[in-house]
C-alpha cells in the first residue's frame, strides 16, 4: 500500500545558467526560493517548522540553523544530506519520513545551486570545479591511490562502468548516444533548457570528442548553476494546496562505496536496492510507472539505472533502449525535461530537476511536453561515482 | 595537508602511517597488502578489516599480478600535469589475491587495453615515493 503520510505541495526551479548571472549568496538563494516554493503552494510561511538544505557557503558549518535564522524559520527539524547527485531525493524521503513520524509538519527542501558574488558586489559567473572531489583531503584512500593514477573528476569512473558493460553484455556506443540524442529532443519542449534549440543527432555524438573511452563529450552533462525547492507536507495541509498533491508513496536509499575501485560490483549497482526498497514500499508495479525520471550525468548512468532499477534485465538495456523511445511523447517517456543531459546539471538543483518535472507531470503543469495521463512517477538521484543511490516512487493524490 | 604534487603538478600518493607500509615495499617493489586471517587480503590499507573490523591483520607481500577488471582511456587528463600524461589508461584490476585496485596502465599501446587483459605492478619512484602502477604481464610469467 503506497504511502501517503506526506506529500509535495510546492515547487521551485530557476532557469539554469552556465554562467551565473546574479549576485546573490546562498541565504539570499534560499529565501527567494522559499518564497517562490511557499507562493507556488498557496502556504504561509509561519506554517514551515522544518529544513532541508545544503550547499550554503556562507556557513559552511551549522547551515541549517543559519537557513533557519536568515528565513526566520521555527525548526522542528533541521538537516542537511550530503548524497552528492542523490542529496535532493535524500532530502525529499528525509522530509517525508520527518513528516510521517511526527517531528514536524512542512518542510522546505532548498538547493541553492550558486556561486557567491564577488566581493565587489558583481556576479561570480563560474567556481572552479573540485576536480579531486574532496579526495585530496589528507588521509583520504583516494589520495593515496586514485588521484595518483589520475582517476579524477567523475567522467572516468563512469567510463569504467560503461567499459565494463561493453565487456559484460556488449553495446554499442550508437545506444549510448540515443540517450543523448532523445534527452536533447526533450529538451527541444523546455525553454528553461541549456540545450533548448539545439537538438543532436546520434552522428553528433559519435564525432564529438572522446574525453574517457568510450564516453564522448555529448554524453556528459554541462556544469551549471541554478536553484530549487519543495515543500513538502502532511496530507491535511495538502488538501488546501493549490495544486494536486504528490504523495511520496515510497522510498529507498542504499550505498556501498565512494570509489568507483571499490565498488563491490560495478554493474550490479546500488540503485537496485534504492528501487526495490521504493517499489515495495509504495505497492506498485513498474508497468503502472508513466513517467521515469533517473538521474543522468552520463547516458551510462541512464543504462545501467534502467536495468538495476528494474525496468527492463540486466543485459537487457541495449535492448530496450533501441526499441523505446525515450522522448517525452514516446513510448516510454523519460526525463521529459530532458533531464541534465539537455537541461543543464546545476549542482544539488540538477538532481532536483528530476523531481520537479516529476511533480509537473503529476501536476498536469508541463506545458509543452505534459503526458496525456500520468498519475505516477519514478525518479533518483544518483550520487558520486553512481554511489549514493535514493530512488522515489511519487503519486498523484 | 592536501594532494602533494611533483614539479610539473602531477598528483603524488598521499601517504600516512596506515598506507606507509605499502609505499615502502613499493620501494622495493614488492606489492604489499594487508590479509586478515578470517578474511583474507583487503585494499587499500586499513587500521580494521572492512569484512570483520579486526584487527589482527598481517602485512604481506602478494603477487602483484592480476587482470584488468575495466579500465578507461582518458584523452583529457582534467588537470594540467596529467593532460601532459593523455591519452593514458586508468585501471580497475582485480588482483590474483581477491581485491580491486586502481592505477594508471604503463608500458603499453593504450589503444590495446582490454578488459580481462593480465597484468602485473610496476614500480615509478618519484619525489619523496613511488607510485604503484600496472604493466601487461610479461609471457610466461
Amino acid at each position: 500500500m503506497a504511502k501517503r503520510s506526506a506529500a509535495i505541495v510546492g515547487i521551485a526551479e530557476w532557469r539554469p545558467e552556465r554562467v551565473w548571472s546574479r549576485p546573490m549568496f546562498s541565504l539570499e538563494a534560499c529565501a527567494e526560493l522559499a518564497a517562490l516554493g511557499l507562493a507556488d503552494a498557496g502556504i504561509e510561511k509561519g506554517e514551515v517548522d522544518g529544513l532541508c538544505i545544503g550547499g550554503i557557503y556562507e556557513s559552511p558549518l551549522f547551515g541549517p540553523s543559519a537557513a533557519a535564522e536568515y528565513l526566520g524559520i521555527r525548526a522542528n527539524f533541521a538537516e542537511t544530506v550530503d548524497l552528492g547527485g542523490a542529496t535532493s531525493a535524500g532530502m525529499l524521503w528525509r522530509a517525508a519520513a520527518a513528516i510521517e513520524v511526527g517531528a514536524c509538519e512542512t518542510v522546505l527542501v532548498l538547493c541553492p545551486s550558486i556561486p557567491p558574488p564577488r566581493p565587489d558586489g558583481a556576479a561570480r559567473g563560474k567556481m572552479d570545479f573540485p576536480i579531486y572531489l574532496g579526495g585530496d583531503a589528507w588521509g583520504s584512500p583516494q589520495g593515496a591511490f586514485e588521484i595518483p593514477a589520475g582517476l579524477v573528476a567523475a567522467t572516468p569512473s563512469f567510463a569504467m562502468v560503461a567499459q565494463r558493460y561493453m565487456a559484460r553484455y556488449g553495446l554499442r556506443e550508437e545506444t549510448l548516444a540515443k540517450i543523448a540524442v532523445d534527452a536533447r529532443y526533450n529538451a527541444q519542449f523546455n525553454p528553461d533548457a541549456i540545450f533548448y534549440g539545439k537538438p543532436i543527432t546520434v552522428d553528433d555524438v559519435m564525432k564529438s570528442r572522446r574525453v574517457a573511452d568510450p564516453l564522448k563529450l555529448l554524453e556528459i552533462v554541462m556544469p551549471c548553476f541554478g536553484g530549487g525547492a519543495l515543500l513538502v507536507t502532511t496530507p491535511e495541509r495538502a488538501a488546501r494546496a493549490r495544486h494536486r498533491p504528490v504523495f511520496v508513496a515510497g522510498f529507498g536509499e542504499h550505498l556501498t562505496h565512494k570509489s568507483i575501485s571499490y565498488a563491490p560490483d560495478l554493474l550490479d549497482n546500488p540503485i537496485r536496492v534504492a528501487a526495490e526498497r521504493a517499489f515495495r514500499m509504495a505497492g506498485v508495479a513498474h508497468a503502472d510507472v508513466e513517467v521515469v525520471q533517473p538521474y543522468d550525468c552520463f547516458t551510462i548512468t541512464v543504462l545501467v539505472t534502467l536495468e538495476n532499477a528494474g525496468f527492463c534485465g540486466k543485459g537487457e538495456g541495449e535492448r530496450f533502449v533501441s526499441e523505446h523511445s525515450l522522448r517525452w511523447d514516446g513510448d516510454f517517456p523519460l526525463n521529459t525535461h530532458g533531464g541534465q543531459l539537455g537541461a543543464g546539471q546545476a549542482g544539488t538543483a540538477g538532481g532536483l530537476s528530476h523531481i520537479t518535472e516529476a511533480v509537473r507531470q503529476l501536476q498536469g503543469r508541463a506545458t509543452g511536453r505534459q503526458l496525456k495521463k500520468c498519475d505516477l512517477a519514478y525518479a533518483n538521484g544518483t550520487g558520486g561515482m553512481m554511489a549514493e543511490q535514493v530512488a522515489l516512487i511519487l503519486q498523484g493524490a | 595537508m592536501g594532494t602533494r604534487h611533483d614539479s610539473t603538478g602531477r598528483p603524488l600518493p598521499l601517504v600516512n602511517a596506515t598506507t606507509k607500509p605499502h609505499f615502502d615495499a613499493a620501494r622495493e617493489r614488492r606489492f604489499a597488502m594487508q590479509r586478515c586471517p578470517r578474511d583474507g587480503f583487503f585494499f587499500y590499507p586499513r587500521s580494521r578489516c572492512p569484512r570483520c573490523l579486526g584487527d589482527d591483520w598481517r602485512w604481506e607481500t602478494a603477487s602483484g599480478r592480476g587482470a584488468v577488471h575495466s579500465f578507461t582511456v582518458d584523452r583529457t587528463g582534467h588537470v594540467p600535469a596529467l593532460a601532459k600524461l593523455a591519452p593514458y589508461a586508468i585501471a580497475i584490476v582485480e588482483l590474483d589475491d581477491g581485491p580491486r585496485c586502481t592505477a594508471r596502465l604503463v608500458d603499453c599501446d593504450v589503444e590495446q587495453v582490454r578488459v580481462g587483459m593480465r597484468v602485473e605492478a610496476a614500480y615509478e619512484d618519484v619525489e619523496g615515493g613511488t607510485v604503484v602502477h600496472f604493466k601487461p604481464e610479461l609471457s610466461g610469467a
